[in-house]
Formats: structure tokens, C-alpha cells, sequence
């Protein structure tokens, strides 16, 4: 299976880069763009078929490795 | 005392605090490699430097904080040794779960390389015992990454616990928004274990720990844990 993993900061996390890219959209002449939060995509290719088990094995890895949940939250999505 | 300095790929103040601790121990001090298993048995003291681990990679310290050797530190780390971060070795020490918080992205976006004034909060540990509770300190900080952030409820905890370290501040000793060189939360610099025996900090001591450099107020650090160690 392929796994995808969306790690952001926590909504209450200062995100300088997010706030640095919002001013640079608003410098090209975006208007109206309240809000940018700055994340990391994973892609993952996984040994296992049974996407309950796959979605629990990447759950594991984002909480050891991926992502820091001091700070950061994920979000997985699994695809055949 | 007998001090082992853990050496990653991309530490790279290594080094000058092998030369700090040499000076106020007497001893050279062990260094070991990321790959080893363990620390050598007659380590008092484990010494996680500066540098940019890994690239700075998925995040800083996240992949060092993985290593073969930090098994056998968060071990050892639980038993009682005393271990020390600083900078990068701090970014470790979170990571690793040995320390409480996280260090985020200076909210200037810059890298910050000057001396600063320091507040000690805490002279009841082995790393701060040789400096007064209130006094200021210069010691240069050198990071990118230095943004301390602990959630707000845990931030009181630890303010209850009087396991913050060190603050920022302005030289008369004012804790301001203005002498935040990073965004940390409450001008956070360095913080402990409940135990206090590990302290994780983003300034270098290990840069100031001789008059030539221009000011010692670091190795009073070094001084205090041979003291309390040897």
C-alpha cells in the first residue's frame, strides 16, 4: 500500500515560514488569503495490504519518528 | 569527574567543549562516536555539543535523537547520569524525550550569532550551582533553531517545578520581549529534567570558558559540575 502523511504545526504553534510565504503571496498580488501554515509531505510504500494494519503501523512511525507531537500534528491517507 | 563528549555526523563544537571540559576537569574527556552502543563505564557526565546533526534533517536533533549511542544515553540518563545539550545537543535531548518542549524556527527566520545576557533562574543543580540565582551571565548563542515552545499548561508546570534554567534578558537583568533573540516562549534558554540532572540549553557556555575569548562566565558551568561530580 501507499501511504501519505501530512505533518503541520499544531494551530497554536507560531509557523514563521507559513507567515514569511503569506507575505511573499500578498507581494504578488494574492489578495484575500487570510492564513498560510508551512508543512511536510511523506510518501511511504509499505508492505502490507490490510489497510487497517498499514494505517496503524504508520501511526506508529509518525508518532516515533515522523512528526513531533509537542508541536506538529499528521494526517494519513492510504492508497492500493 | 570524567566527561564523555557524544560526536554525531555534523557536531561541530565537539571540540571546543572537549577543550572547556579538559580545562576545568583536568582530564581529557572521552569522545564518543554516534555508532558506538554504549558509553564508556566510567562516564560521569555525557555532553551532547552543538552542530547541525544530520543536516538538520526531518527536523534538528530528530534523527541523531535515534541513534545507536542515545539508547544507551536515555538509559543511562534515567538512572541518574547527568547529561548536558547545548544548542544542537538541546534539539537532541528534545527529540529524545529526555527534556521537556521543542525547538522551533527562530520567528525572525534568521540565524543568530551574538553574545547575549543570560538570567540564571535556578542555582540549585549541578550544572548552575557555582553562579547566584538572579545573576546575569553573558554567553553567545549561534542557532537558527532556538524558538523554544512548550504548550502553556506544561510551560506553568515547569515553572512550578523551577526546572527553567536559564531566561534571556537585557543586561540590567530584565526579562523583555526585547532581549527574546529567538521567540522563545517566557524568554526560555535553558531548561531541566524534574530532576535536574539534564540541562538542555541554546547558548554555548563552552565559548566563553576563557578570558582570551573575552569573558569566562561559561565555565563556571564546567566548574560547577567537577565540583559537584568529582
Amino acid at each position: 500500500m501507499k501511504a501519505r502523511v501530512h505533518v503541520t504545526l499544531k494551530s497554536g504553534v507560531l509557523d514563521p515560514q507559513g507567515k514569511a510565504i503569506h507575505h511573499a503571496l500578498s507581494q504578488l498580488g494574492y489578495a484575500g488569503v487570510d492564513n498560510v501554515r508551512a508543512g511536510k509531505v511523506f510518501e511511504l510504500d509499505i508492505a502490507e495490504s490490510d489497510p487497517e494494519k498499514a494505517r496503524e503501523r504508520v501511526d506508529r512511525m509518525c508518532r516515533d519518528l515522523l512528526a513531533n507531537t509537542v508541536i506538529e500534528t499528521y494526517d494519513i491517507e492510504l492508497s492500493a | 569527574m570524567q566527561a564523555a563528549v557524544l560526536v554525531f555526523p555534523g557536531s561541530n563544537c565537539d571540540r571546543d567543549v572537549a577543550v572547556a571540559l579538559r580545562q576545568s576537569t583536568g582530564r581529557t574527556p572521552h569522545m564518543v562516536w554516534h555508532k558506538d552502543s554504549a558509553l564508556p563505564a566510567d562516564t560521569d557526565l555525557a555532553v551532547l555539543p552543538g552542530g547541525f546533526t544530520y543536516g538538520d534533517y526531518l527536523r534538528v536533533g530528530a534523527i541523531a535523537a535515534h541513534s545507536s549511542i542515545m539508547r544507551d544515553v536515555r538509559e543511562r540518563a534515567d538512572k541518574g547520569l547527568p547529561v548536558l545539550g547545548i544548542c544542537n545537543g538541546f534539539q537532541v535531548l528534545t527529540e529524545a524525550g529526555l527534556l521537556p518542549g521543542a525547538l522551533l524556527q527562530n520567528a525572525s527566520l534568521r540565524f543568530v550569532c551574538r553574545d547575549v545576557s543570560l538570567r540564571v533562574e535556578n542555582a540549585s543543580s549541578m550544572f548552575t550551582d557555582g553562579y547566584a540565582e538572579g545573576q546575569t551571565i553573558t554567553i553567545p548563542v549561534a542557532h537558527a533553531d532556538g524558538n523554544y515552545f512548550v504548550a502553556e499548561d506544561k510551560r506553568r508546570k515547569l515553572e512550578d517545578r523551577e526546572q527553567i534554567a536559564f531566561r534571556y534578558c537585557d543586561a540590567k537583568g530584565q526579562v523583555t520581549p526585547e532581549s527574546n533573540p529567538n521567540g522563545s516562549v517566557g524568554n526560555i534558554a535553558g531548561v531541566f529534567n524534574k530532576q535536574r540532572t539534564v540541562l538542555g540549553l541554546m547558548p554555548h557556555p563552552e565559548r566563553l570558558a576563557d578570558p582570551a575569548l573575552g569573558g569566562s562566565d561559561g565555565r563556571t558551568m564546567f566548574d560547577s559540575l567537577v565540583t559537584a561530580l568529582a
